[in-house]
């Protein structure tokens, strides 16, 4: 290794993916925590997909990708809650059709584009080294934003997602509250597309908050250690994918397995010691 | 005693089939009513147009003091929630407040302390810090009570309490049930009606219609007169049918 790591921060493609893995921990953090704690981790997995779909679209009509993603994944997150709501239809199997369907129209649409092909890899796959300032912005304001409504609204909204009937007998606006809760785990999920791409978001979904569960059941410090788990992880795989050459959303995504396969390891450690102390041994 | 809430020839039913068929019943302060009745015969479907979670077919409930909003405390059936979801003890009693915190920032301090007095009140305390995932049947049952009287509500439903709980809460729970009845009309499905036949004031017989016994003590012939075929089973040392010794005068619609 020829330059040091200090020396990396004069490239300024360099500080915005760290910045931006700082701002993808938070925002994944929350969103998280609520998607594997309410088990809605296939509706996002389909709300990924789904969202390929407006990318095509909006590659095709020359507009903006991500605001194209933006709009298709809003719209299929309110299509899978409302969906989910009527019982008479099997959700698991709509969330299915949705998420071949997006994925199908972005192929059919990327390919219907008249002149350059747009590196589809990228959005499969994520380039973090390309996130520019204006992504920086809007995963900072959606980030600022998470924050002030899981702060403020904290205990209504774990309140409705343990137990939505129970909310309901108490007036508590529970529609308006998962519609507003899925539109925000869609935003997360297409501004951090850019980061680690559609195939891997929902790890970073998923594998901090399942490896922050192994140590505690509390909402909030739920939250607060995926945060943390995303920052380690994030950065330590981006550092390595820099230093390796090989690419850096497979990387994070490695480098969170293994922090998951650590903590196992140590929770079980944790527990079998317990077990001795308590048998006197 | 003044009404809480009347319903008016209600009908209420699923997906176009009819559960319950023209009942009228009145709830007022301080009752203690039993609902007994056979499995399917429409004691959820009450509970849950009182609560309105189910819209009435037909006729109406009218709820005398509309504006107030911890009408209703409501324990629900051994609970269909997810026992992984990450929320501690104390949290799920706070849950019980939904109806008046609903603002920004709108639990504080206090209430904490009331939800700690309701788990010791409750003999779990101890347990506060505890995620619901981590309790016995019994210890989540009173943990769902607490969270039902946390807002001191004017009515209490319990929608068989006593499934899935050990003895011991069992007493304490009845025990307790006579203490809020004090200050909060209670309202308790039961198919164990033995047991609550000695706690409760009235009873309540739904089979697809509402019988209204206004008496503690019923015989198996008035629960043939009103329709509603259950056995009425005693605990005591050998379980025997209660038969006759009615001596209370009852009225029934």
């Amino acid at each position: 290794m020829s330059e040091s790591i200090l020396d990396l921060f004069k490239y300024s493609f360099f500080t915005n993916s760290l910045l931006a893995a700082l701002l993808a921990s938070i925002t994944c953090g929350i969103a998280g925590t609520y998607i594997v704690a309410r088990r809605m981790v296939f509706i996002s997995g389909g709300i990924t997909h789904a969202s390929f779909g407006g990318i095509g679209i909006a590659w095709f009509l020359g507009l903006n990708p991500v605001a194209g993603a933006a709009v298709f994944s809003i719209l299929s997150a309110i299509g899978i809650e409302f969906v989910a709501s009527r019982s008479n239809i099997r959700e698991d199997s709509a969330i299915g059709i949705l998420w071949s369907l997006g994925m199908a129209l972005g192929i059919i649409f990327i390919f219907l584009t008249p002149g350059y092909a747009p590196n589809l890899m990228s959005y499969l796959f994520g380039s973090i080294l390309t996130v520019g300032p204006a992504d920086l912005w809007l995963m900072a304001a959606l980030a600022l934003f998470l924050m002030l409504f899981f702060t403020g609204f904290y205990h209504l909204i774990i309140f409705i997602a343990f137990d939505e009937e129970y909310a309901r007998v108490h007036k508590a606006p529970v529609q308006l509250f998962k519609y507003l809760l899925i539109s925000l785990v869609a935003l997360t999920i297409v501004l951090n597309i850019r980061v680690v791409g559609i195939i891997l978001v929902i790890s970073f979904l998923t594998i901090p908050q399942s490896t922050a569960n192994l140590f505690t059941n509390n909402f909030r410090s739920i939250i607060l250690l995926s945060i943390l788990i995303g920052i380690v992880g994030s950065v330590s795989g981006l550092m390595i994918s820099y230093y390796w050459n090989i690419p850096s959303g497979a990387t994070i995504i490695f480098a969170f397995v293994l922090i998951f396969g650590i903590a196992k390891t140590v929770q079980s450690l944790i527990i079998r010691s317990d077990i001795r102390r308590q048998l006197g041994r | 005693m003044a009404e809480i809430l009347e319903l008016q020839d209600v009908c209420a039913g699923y997906d176009g089939e009819m559960v319950l068929k023209d009942v009228s019943f009145a709830i007022s302060e301080l009752d203690f009513i039993g609902v007994i009745g056979p499995n399917g015969g429409g004691k959820t479907t009450l509970v849950r147009l009182i609560l309105g979670l189910v819209k009435p077919m037909q006729g109406s409930i009218v709820f005398h003091n509309p504006g107030e909003r911890n009408l209703i405390g409501y324990l629900p059936q051994v609970s269909q929630t997810d026992k992984k979801f990450p929320i501690t003890v104390i949290e799920v009693v706070l849950s019980g407040l939904m109806s008046v915190k609903q603002g920004f920032r709108a639990y504080h301090r206090s209430d904490r302390v009331r939800a700690v007095e309701i788990l010791e009140l409750m003999g779990i305390g101890h347990l506060q810090k505890k995620s619901i995932g981590d309790l016995s049947g019994g210890q989540m049952q009173r943990v769902y009570l607490g969270r039902a009287i946390i807002a001191n509500p004017k009515l209490l439903i319990l929608d068989e309490p006593n499934t899935f709980v050990d003895n011991k809460f069992e007493h304490d729970l009845y025990e307790l049930l006579g203490e809020l009845n004090k200050t909060m009309a209670i309202l308790m499905v039961s198919h164990d009606v033995g047991t609550i036949t000695s706690y409760v004031k009235t009873i309540a017989c739904v089979n697809r219609n509402l019988h209204y016994h206004r008496s503690n003590i019923i015989t198996q012939s008035q629960l043939a007169a009103y329709n509603c075929p259950i056995q009425l089973i005693t605990h005591g040392e050998v379980p025997h049918t209660v038969l006759g010794e009615h001596i209370h005068i009852h009225t029934h619609e």
